[in-house]
């Protein structure tokens, strides 16, 4: 059965605003697609082979606490570098982007040093 | 005037700018930016979390292991789950960006289907806890487990609910709008990539520290 909105011929070639500014969506070519396409599934094929690692090491080596936590965080940001540069296309974004990001990691730092603080004056103390 | 209005069959129909093409002073089409203040909300939103989990463990006497008794290989088996729906919502963008929406659909409906098979885990994970005895009651690592894990969760359905809404109904605006309903797959898929993001490092900090 024929899809009725598959059918549907595009009005607007999805192409034809080349040049128009955006950074992914309007200025590639479709072998320029189809080579991200590629590099997609090799990232896909990297964050399996850390996931393994990930638990690998944990199961392999029986690391002591810290030393647990210092592995699976690094190779965690690794994996994080990879979504977020590859997948979400951050290596090549617009800077209204980036700039919204800071400040982002500036007060997402400010929270996770809000436990060291507590512990370096607790309440009450 | 960015915006003009237009009779359209007796409505008077609002064209709202920047759907498709970028603002000349971001270079973003609109929901590209609102889709990136709203995960900039999310970073803060679950980064509260992180550092509620990072307070109450610091300050603990004994803190229980989840590797003792949470499952690990089905924790494992959804993380690869999880990365394999990032990669087939970017590759349905990919071939929406080609034109091609039937393949587009198809990627989609698998990232659906990955979303799922992650949430019917999680609930044999729950019910496997609750079974055991384990409540978000029971102490603080349990508490903050369920409400990371449940939250997360939560943005799994809320990314479902999108999904199905384009598959479907949502889809319909192909046939006129092509290049919109691709940069909505994209914001869409933005937002998945996020809530894969999150699992990241919920996985390790959760299952085996």
């Amino acid at each position: 059965m024929t899809d009725p909105i598959a059918a549907v011929e595009p009005a607007v070639d999805v192409h034809e605003h080349a040049g128009a500014g955006d950074s992914q969506a309007h200025h590639h070519s479709p072998e320029q697609i189809r080579a991200e396409m590629r590099v997609y599934l090799i990232v896909f094929a990297g964050l399996g082979v850390l996931t393994a690692a990930t638990v690998g090491v944990f199961y392999l080596f029986h690391p002591a606490v810290h030393t647990a936590i210092i592995i699976a965080l690094i190779i965690a940001s690794v994996k994080g570098f990879l979504v977020a540069g590859y997948f979400m296309h951050l290596l090549s974004e617009k800077k209204v982007i980036y700039g919204v990001l800071v400040l982002t990691v500036i007060f997402f730092i400010f929270l996770m040093t809000l436990p060291v603080s507590h512990h370096a004056n607790p309440f009450g103390s | 005037m960015d915006a003009h209005a237009h009779a359209a069959g007796g409505h008077a129909e609002l064209e709202i700018p920047f759907n498709v093409d970028p603002r000349p002073d971001t270079g973003l089409y609109n929901a590209k930016l609102g889709i990136w203040l709203f995960l900039a909300s999310e970073v803060m939103l679950f980064g509260a979390l992180f550092s509620s989990l990072i307070l109450l463990r610091t300050g603990a006497d004994s803190w229980p292991r989840g590797y003792e008794f949470l499952n690990i290989k089905l924790a494992t088996l959804n993380t690869f789950i999880l990365i394999l729906s990032s990669v087939t919502v970017v590759l349905a963008w990919s071939h929406l960006r080609l034109g091609n929406l039937k393949k587009g659909r198809i990627y989609i409906s698998a990232t659906v289907i990955c979303a799922l098979i992650f949430l019917v885990n999680k609930a044999f994970e729950y019910s496997h806890e609750f079974s055991e005895g384990r409540f978000p009651k029971t102490n603080n690592f349990l508490a903050i487990y369920f409400t990371m894990t449940g939250l997360h969760g939560l943005h799994i359905l809320g990314g479902v609910i999108v999904f199905l809404y384009f598959l479907g109904p949502g889809a319909k605006m192909w046939a006129k709008e092509p290049q919109r309903y691709t940069n909505r797959i994209e914001v869409a898929g933005l937002y998945w990539h996020f809530v894969d993001l999150v699992w990241i490092f919920l996985f390790p900090i959760l299952y085996l520290m």
